[in-house]
């Protein structure tokens, strides 16, 4: 339970991070406001998941309780469970467009899902978080559409951060042993009943030329659970077959 | 009705305390005025950004970083603000940043200082949003009702822009040896350049009688520092820190604390460009300015298209 | 021409039951951002239930020269107001 939270409190928390870096250097003053609102739903949502860990973990050894801080500031790089995707630098804007509308297409669908667990905290926050969720999907969908089909310009950026980003989304819907595990208890959402449902909203929102078929090969968290580094550490070693970061100490992942 | 005329009703009409409304006739020089100061203030409030957001992914808890996040994101909102109540004096958003980026408009020389440690966080939200909380609270009278009615608004949020600031200074203050000497060199770099953010004293400044004749400002910028220093020193003793400042003392006549003269040097330098941190603000602002031109061109595309689409079925159902 | 994103009014509800009131104004490139830029901008707070937005180009505003032909004419109308009647005190409900 522990892990299947830290995972789903990681990746709000980093991506929280990335669009916080935005603040004050956005494209117009409008869009500082708005990536600064998804960040604040989000790192919001990462505070709620490091209080629900700290009350299930209770008492430590030495008599005292860890705090949300704790979760967040005092682990290793490799202690964190979040996927790639969202420790992806900022890039330009199409990248931060294009990595926010894949982890939105899963991230609706898979908070929408957790909505039904059989674990009442979850459901409960997993229906507060929804609302959030969908408006930041709605956000990224429309910029997907306002930069897929704006100019040539912003077709060939998007069309290169598609590229880059593309091999990431596989993670998100291809579940892992916790995800699994958790699933299968009621708890946790199945991914590969959502999967469908998040694909079906890739072509919606990518015009024509600019939409590629979703990857599924994607990296798997699950393999390499122990190596996921973050934004706190970037890594300048990439995988030859996947771009995703490799382990420094073994060079597997 | 001549120009005279127009002057003495609008004069007239300001000495009531009836509020000037965008289409309302009112002197080119009112109106310039306007528009100038109010951008000036929107451009501080944008550039102000910078200094904090620095800070925003190294803030020491979730709930700081949540906090920052949420007064920085205010800062745009408040230039937004700003920038639509000089919309309606007829100027035109592009072209004001477009004099903020050429260096030809002003913003508040405070920026133009580096924010080198967390307390610096704290000094900002407590003395910078104190400094700027008087000016504003006075602007919220001001004649021209736009600019009136966005100053109130402003207001409101801004009450808690100090106080997280001031909840900071009081960690840092009453924390280990290491961070009470963060907060006091904070204080000690941010204590004067806060003076300083009212402007130059009364004998000096240029537009001053003008702007409190058409009831603009209120208060002269030396009676706004006075106030501040009369306020923010018992604070500083509160925290256990030391106003750097070997002049400062309770003036039991006066009734007000008698404070050092400013170095008005540093002053106008800072002002000409050439403080800390002017150009590395100025090229932050461009860059984001010249990076987004694509995607505001994009947008703009995209709206054109979808309006086309909307009316091409139209078209061909006409041509049948 | 200049290609910037045109200028919004922005008209919100504060809660049910109350009309929309003009809050001020943003720059959006169509109507959709247009509401949600005003949602963050103009609700942060929750000052909104409910939001309009009309590209600042569509309205018409009565001009203020205008103000003594359109406006004082209803000023001596005082029979429209119900203190201009006298009902005896012994009448009430009324």
């Amino acid at each position: 339970m522990k892990d299947y939270l830290l995972q789903l409190a990681d990746n709000a928390l980093i991506l929280g991070h990335r669009l916080g870096e935005w603040c004050g250097h956005a494209p117009e003053m409008e869009l500082d406001i708005a990536l600064t609102n998804i960040a604040l739903d989000l790192t919001g949502q990462a505070r709620s998941l490091y209080q629900r860990i700290a009350e299930l973990e209770g008492l430590g050894p030495n008599g005292a309780s860890k705090d949300e801080d704790d979760y967040a500031y005092l682990r290793d790089a490799w202690e964190f469970r979040n996927s790639l995707l969202v420790e992806q630098p900022n890039g330009d804007f199409a990248h931060t467009i294009v990595r926010q509308f894949i982890f939105d297409s899963y991230h609706y669908y898979m908070c929408q899902a957790l909505t039904q667990s059989t674990d009442e905290w979850l459901a409960g926050y997993a229906a507060k978080s929804l609302k959030e969720i969908t408006y930041h999907l709605r956000f990224s969908s429309e910029w997907m559409l306002r930069l897929g089909d704006g100019t040539e310009v912003s077709h060939a950026k998007m069309q290169a951060a598609i590229e880059d980003l593309w091999t990431f989304s596989g993670e998100l819907s291809t579940p892992n042993e916790v995800e699994k595990n958790m699933a299968s208890q009621g708890i946790g959402v199945d991914l590969t009943k959502i999967k469908p449902a998040i694909e079906a909203k890739w072509p919606k929102c990518s015009p024509p030329q600019t939409s590629r078929p979703p990857l599924v090969h994607g990296c798997n968290r699950a393999e390499r659970t122990a190596t996921t580094l973050n934004t706190w550490v970037s890594s300048s070693q990439k995988c030859s077959s996947c771009s995703g970061p490799t382990q420094d100490r073994s060079g597997e992942h | 009705m001549t120009s005279l005329n127009f002057e003495t009703i609008f004069q007239s009409k300001i000495d009531d305390e009836t509020k000037i409304e965008p289409k309302d006739w009112m002197p080119d020089a009112y109106r310039k005025t306007l528009i100038r100061q109010i951008s000036q203030h929107a451009h501080s409030e944008i550039v102000g950004m910078l200094p904090e957001g620095n800070w925003i992914t190294r803030a020491p808890s979730l709930r700081r970083k949540l906090i920052l996040l949420a007064k920085v994101q205010d800062e745009a909102g408040h230039g937004l603000y700003l920038y639509s109540a000089a919309e309606t004096l007829g100027a035109d958003r592009d072209d004001l940043v477009q004099q903020l980026l050429t260096g030809k408009a002003k913003y508040s020389s405070i920026f133009n200082y580096p924010t080198l440690n967390w307390a610096d966080i704290g000094a900002i939200g407590w003395l910078v949003d104190g400094a700027a909380i008087m000016n504003q609270v006075m602007l919220t009278r001001t004649s021209y009702g736009p600019y009136a009615r966005a100053m109130v608004r402003i207001c409101k949020e801004e009450s808690f822009h100090q106080r997280q600031g001031y909840e900071i200074m009081i960690a840092m203050a009453k924390g280990s040896p290491e961070q009470k000497a963060m907060a006091q060199d904070s204080l000690n770099r941010w204590w004067w350049p806060s003076l300083m953010m009212f402007g130059p004293s009364d004998s000096e400044s240029t537009h001053s009688d003008q702007a409190l004749k058409w009831k603009i400002k209120r208060k002269s910028n030396d009676e706004l520092r006075q106030q501040f220093v009369d306020v923010t020193v018992p604070q500083a003793e509160y925290l256990g820190l030391t106003v750097p400042d070997p002049a400062l003392h309770w003036n039991e006549a006066r009734d007000h604390y008698d404070f050092g003269e400013i170095n008005w040097d540093e002053f106008w330098s800072v002002v000409k460009g050439n403080g800390p941190c002017n150009r590395q603000r100025l090229q932050a602002r461009v860059k984001a300015y010249e990076d987004g031109a694509w995607v505001r061109d994009a947008a703009i595309a995209y709206a054109e298209k979808k309006e086309q689409r909307k009316l091409a079925p139209e078209a061909a159902v006409k041509a049948a | 021409m200049k290609n910037t994103w045109p200028l919004w009014e922005v008209f919100i509800r504060s809660k049910s039951g109350l009309s929309h009131k003009h809050v001020g104004s943003l720059h959006a490139s169509d109507a959709e951002m247009a509401v949600e830029n005003a949602r963050d901008l103009y609700t942060r707070r929750n000052e909104g239930v409910s939001i309009w937005v009309v590209e600042s180009k569509h309205i018409t505003a009565s001009d203020p020269d205008d103000s003594d032909p359109l406006f004082e004419p209803a000023k001596d109308k005082i029979y429209r107001h119900p203190t201009f009647y006298s009902v005896p005190d012994e009448v009430t409900h009324m």
